[in-house]
């Protein structure tokens, strides 16, 4: 793979980059047409119907909310393929990753733009699916294999949870349109399934939004191509768990499960996270972390729930959105170019790739929330809005104040410190990278500033309409400013600097204690997903092995002594055999060739049983085999008996043909192979049967469809052999369907005998030994 | 004699069970072709027995004058036999397979695909 | 294959007047007793009949068609014959009739997509069952 690499390069990933940058890209400009509409406040709603039957749609609900992801999805997606055609574009595989990358896309749009929840659902779906095909991109290392398998069982279980719940809500509200349900939140947070949907739902979001404690997926998925880790892990999957919950806000919100919840995994996620953050050496795994922690802060603010709350939950998630996916572009080309992303060895980079630099630095300093950049405006909301907080006050504010410490400090790990000081010796001689690959993390850049001196443009176009879908209130008052006036939170973000900065200082000596601390901690959870895994695969094996023996007759002995006991059961549960009957005139009539037959029969059956001579066997089923025809003649059967006649006929010749290379039955097994417990089963088998033809025969028989045959046969199918008609005619279409039956069983015998012909033609020593 | 033809039948399925039973898949085939001649007698006798009419309409009338024996059994019966003897014929031919590959009529020692854990 | 003069004579006469008898059987099946699945397992039981006189190979030449192929056809004209209503209207495998020289008193002559069928009916029983007995035959 890698020589055709070499051999063939395709110079920016060939037609197949182009066509993945402009999908996104008209995509975005369309998108932009809606902001005017959107942001003054309108709810677009356009629908089409999928599977009617079901009350699925495919229809699409354009408000702030999914407005605003949207724009983030085509957006950030263009300049993340644009980045691939260099980033990957050598790769013998960049075709598919291109048709990952872009089914991810179709699949996110329609995740944020879906009306319906179930066609949410698929598309929730989708991007799960092609989020594992993403971080296995790589599949012959076996850390991606395990990871992607990672994050698909979880995310997947999660999935199934939310369906679950999404399959409830519709039910308690009366539709899976979006537009409706979330107009019910009174009547669904007063209904008995309330507190299990909201359980379920939380479960698909937690396990997407990488919660605490599903949260160990999303480091591992780092192990995609860093685009993918930009795109995905960043900007937008992992953003689809909160943006189900932001959805959901107005018809499961303002509950006090809901707020608790929240508050506290999302709170719990944020702290723990960044502790992690400063642990890693591995600079993408840092920002993973911060990834995770800016996740937990958006939960905690969803579940806050007041409208200051909402607004800065908004807000932060475009900012971080934006400097984020940036970090990441920035550090893969600082691998690209270099050859590693560890901490300890990147210095001083910025005189070789300034341009890298400055994308990465303007990125870095929106993270840190420094001014004037778009990162302080959003830190300067969330802390005001956790300071005006009624309840949890002190929780909330705290969270956020240990988040924006991190914060500052990784910014400083992922930038500062590998693009100043000295020139430290790297894999790879850094240089800079090429130019659609620095683009991306400087025009994402640029955006963190230009939002940052110019807010009122991200509050028009994207804040307001968001806040005003997720907080279900189109009349609150959106307004963000870079700077009021000096309050409680800016003193805050004061100290946060403060003390942001002393972390960095210490970074080194904390992350080594910290490493110590870790690795005494027994509570581990990747190795606990193993453990989890491992114990799903012995209860699996376990279960396989008691029950499925491989062994016939096991499971003919279960399915037989199912039969009898079920129908033993129903017998008598039924009370079907409340009936008398009349021996009298059962014996009465009877001649002796119907006695004949019925002795014949029986006989014969029980000898085949018993007998250990085949040919006795054979002999004795011809002997049942003649008796029923017999009986079809005494009854007025003349086509069946016929059939049944020849039918014997050909099973004798078959037989016979067969028997001259089968070996013998085993002389002694007629007597050494009695079987009690098989014998017994059997008995019930024949007395249930019993039973149940008597039950059937005392109650009164249907004879309207015979009636109508009789009647219709000559006037209406001009046939006086009603058997006939009805074969050829009534039911035609069934016989079509059992002749083919014939047909297709005479094609897989020939098969069968023609497939050992030509085998032992091919290999005759094979045979003889 | 409905009711006989019940308990006949009842001694046909108990011997086809024990027959489906066994180790030798050739005695599995005996008892295969026994159930099938007992189910289609149930189906037939569950269509009430008629002595000597055939579901044939004399020539010249419209329907049948007097009561006939019930065709519709009869109809189900008849293609049921047929498709039963493509099962039986099929079923055959695999035991023949089997046998020829794998030199055995034990239906306990025929693991080519799912070999015992302790041979693997 | 049996040594036998007698039967390698008798099976000659005995194999076309079956084939006359099932083919009997098949035209006579929609007023008596009789119809496609009989006309054809006669029709088979002649040539099983002529195979174990003759041997496969006879048979196969007597055949002059590969038996599968005839099941085939067989299973090919039977649909046809259902898909034929569809081109008057009717729903699949509703009965079409023609009645030649048919009088008030004499439905005449019918022809019928419903014997058409049963003639697939009889080709698909007699090839299949003659499909597995050859090859279950040469075989040994």
């Amino acid at each position: 793979m890698a020589e055709a690499a070499g051999s063939v390069p395709r110079v920016a990933g060939g037609p197949a980059g182009w066509i993945s940058v402009l999908i996104p890209a008209a995509i975005f400009a369309y998108l932009v047409q809606f902001v005017p509409r959107v942001g003054s406040g309108e709810v677009i709603l356009w629908a089409y119907d999928w599977v009617p039957a079901l009350g699925i749609r495919l229809s699409i609900l354009l408000d702030g909310l999914s407005l605003t992801f949207a724009l983030l999805i085509s957006g950030i997606g263009a300049l993340v393929t644009l980045y691939s055609t260099r980033y990957l574009g050598n790769h013998p595989e960049y075709p598919r990753f291109v048709l990952y990358l872009l089914a991810f896309m179709a699949g996110m749009l329609g995740l944020v733009l879906a009306d319906n929840l179930i066609a949410l659902f698929v598309f929730w779906e989708i991007t799960t699916i092609s989020s594992y095909l993403l971080i296995g991109f790589n599949s012959d290392e076996e850390k991606s294999r395990r990871s992607a398998l990672q994050a698909l069982l979880l995310t997947g279980t999660g999935g199934l949870a939310l369906l679950a719940g999404m399959i409830m809500l519709g039910n308690v509200a009366g539709s899976f349109e979006l537009s409706v349900i979330l107009t019910q939140g009174d009547l669904i947070r007063a209904h008995p399934l309330y507190v299990p949907i909201v359980i379920l739902f939380l479960a698909g979001a937690f396990t997407k939004s990488a919660q605490f404690p599903f949260h160990f997926w999303l480091p591992n998925a780092m192990a995609a191509p860093t685009p993918v880790s930009a795109y995905l892990h960043s900007a937008t999957m992992v953003k689809a768990g909160v943006f189900l919950m932001a959805r959901m806000n107005p018809a499961l919100g303002s509950t006090d499960l809901w707020f608790w919840a929240l508050v506290i995994a999302g709170g719990f996620t944020t702290v723990f996270a960044s502790i992690l953050a400063i642990r890693q050496t591995d600079i993408k795994q840092v920002l993973a972390y911060t990834t995770l922690m800016a996740l937990g802060a958006l939960t905690l603010f969803i579940g806050a729930g007041t409208a200051d709350a909402i607004k800065a939950m908004m807000l932060f998630l475009v900012v971080h959105s934006l400097y984020k996916a940036a970090l990441f572009l920035m550090i893969g080309i600082v691998d690209h170019e270099t050859g590693t992303r560890e901490a300890p060895i990147l210095r001083g980079l910025g005189r070789k790739m300034p341009i890298t630099f400055l994308g990465g630095a303007l990125a870095a300093i929106s993270m840190a929330g420094i001014p004037p950049f778009f990162g302080f405006i959003g830190k300067e909301f969330l802390y005001k809005a956790g300071l005006e907080m009624e309840v949890a006050m002190i929780w909330i504010t705290g969270t956020i104040f240990a988040a924006s410490v991190l914060m500052f400090a990784a910014a400083g790990i992922a930038v500062l410190r590998p693009f100043t000081g000295p020139l430290a010796e790297t894999p790879k001689p850094p240089h800079e990278g090429p130019w659609p690959m620095w683009i991306c993390p400087l025009i994402l850049g640029v955006l963190s500033l230009g939002f940052g001196l110019f807010p009122d443009y991200a509050e028009t176009w994207l804040i307001a309409p968001g806040t005003w879908a997720v907080y279900g209130d189109y009349s609150y008052e959106v307004d963000i400013y870079l700077f009021e006036e000096v309050n409680a939170a800016f003193i805050l973000s004061l100290i946060t600097f403060a003390v942001g900065a002393f972390v960095y200082a210490f970074h080194r000596p904390l992350r080594d204690w910290l490493g110590r601390v870790f690795a005494a901690n027994p509570i581990k959870f990747d190795p606990g997903w193993d453990q989890v895994l491992d114990g799903l695969k012995a209860l699996a094996h376990w279960q396989t092995r008691h029950l499925q023996s491989g062994v016939l007759q096991r499971y003919l002995f279960t399915i037989f002594a199912t039969l009898g006991v079920l129908a033993a059961f129903t017998i008598w549960s039924r009370e079907a055999l409340a009936f008398q009957l009349d021996l009298a005139e059962e014996l009465d009539g009877l001649l002796f060739k119907h006695w004949a037959v019925l002795l014949f029969i029986t006989a014969g059956a029980l000898l085949t049983a018993l007998t250990s001579s085949r040919m006795t066997a054979i002999a004795s089923l011809g002997v049942v085999g003649i008796g029923v025809a017999l009986i079809f003649i005494m009854f007025s059967a003349p086509d069946v008996a016929i059939t049944q006649l020849l039918v014997e006929t050909l099973v004798v010749v078959l037989v016979a043909v067969a028997m001259l290379k089968l070996p013998h039955l085993e002389i002694r097994e007629g007597h050494r192979d009695w079987r009690p417990w098989h014998a017994a089963v059997s008995v019930l088998v024949g007395v249930v049967s019993t039973l149940i033809l008597i039950a059937v025969l005392q109650g009164d028989i249907d004879r309207r469809l015979t009636d109508y045959f009789e009647m219709a046969s000559w006037p209406e199918a001009y046939g006086r052999n009603i058997v006939n008609v009805i074969l050829v005619d009534f039911r035609a279409l069934d016989t079509f369907g059992e002749i083919a039956v014939v047909v297709i069983a005479a094609l897989a015998a020939y098969a069968l005998l023609r497939g050992t012909h030509y085998a032992r033609r091919k290999a005759p020593e094979e045979d003889e030994a | 004699m409905e009711l006989l033809i019940s308990i006949m039948v009842g001694v046909m399925f108990a011997t086809g069970t024990y027959l489906m039973l066994a180790r030798n898949v050739l005695r599995f085939i005996f008892g295969l072709i026994l159930i099938s001649n007992a189910a289609n007698l149930v189906i037939f006798v569950a269509g009430r027995l008629t002595a000597e009419s055939p579901p044939l309409i004399p020539d010249g009338a419209d329907f049948p004058a007097e009561v006939v024996a019930n065709a519709l059994p009869q109809a189900l019966v008849l293609t049921a036999i047929v498709i039963g003897f493509g099962l039986f014929a099929f079923a055959l031919t695999l035991v023949y397979r089997g046998y020829q590959s794998m030199g055995t009529l034990m239906s306990d020692q025929m693991r080519l695909a799912e070999p015992r854990e302790e041979d693997q | 294959m049996m040594n036998s003069l007698i039967l390698n004579a008798a099976t000659r006469l005995l194999v076309a007047l079956l084939l006359l008898f099932s083919i009997y059987m098949l035209l006579r099946g929609h007023n008596l007793p009789g119809g496609g699945f009989i006309g054809g397992l006669v029709g088979a039981t002649g040539f099983v009949l002529y195979a174990i006189a003759h041997g496969c190979g006879a048979t196969r030449a007597a055949l002059r068609v590969e038996p599968q192929a005839i099941a085939m056809v067989g299973l090919g004209i039977a649909l046809a014959a259902g898909v034929f209503a569809a081109f008057f209207g009717d729903a699949l495998f509703t009965g079409q009739w023609l009645f030649i020289g048919a009088t008030e008193e004499d439905y005449g002559l019918p022809l019928s997509s419903v014997l058409v069928f049963d003639i697939g009916v009889y080709l698909v029983v007699f090839g299949s069952i003659l499909t597995i007995v050859l090859a279950l035959e040469e075989e040994v």
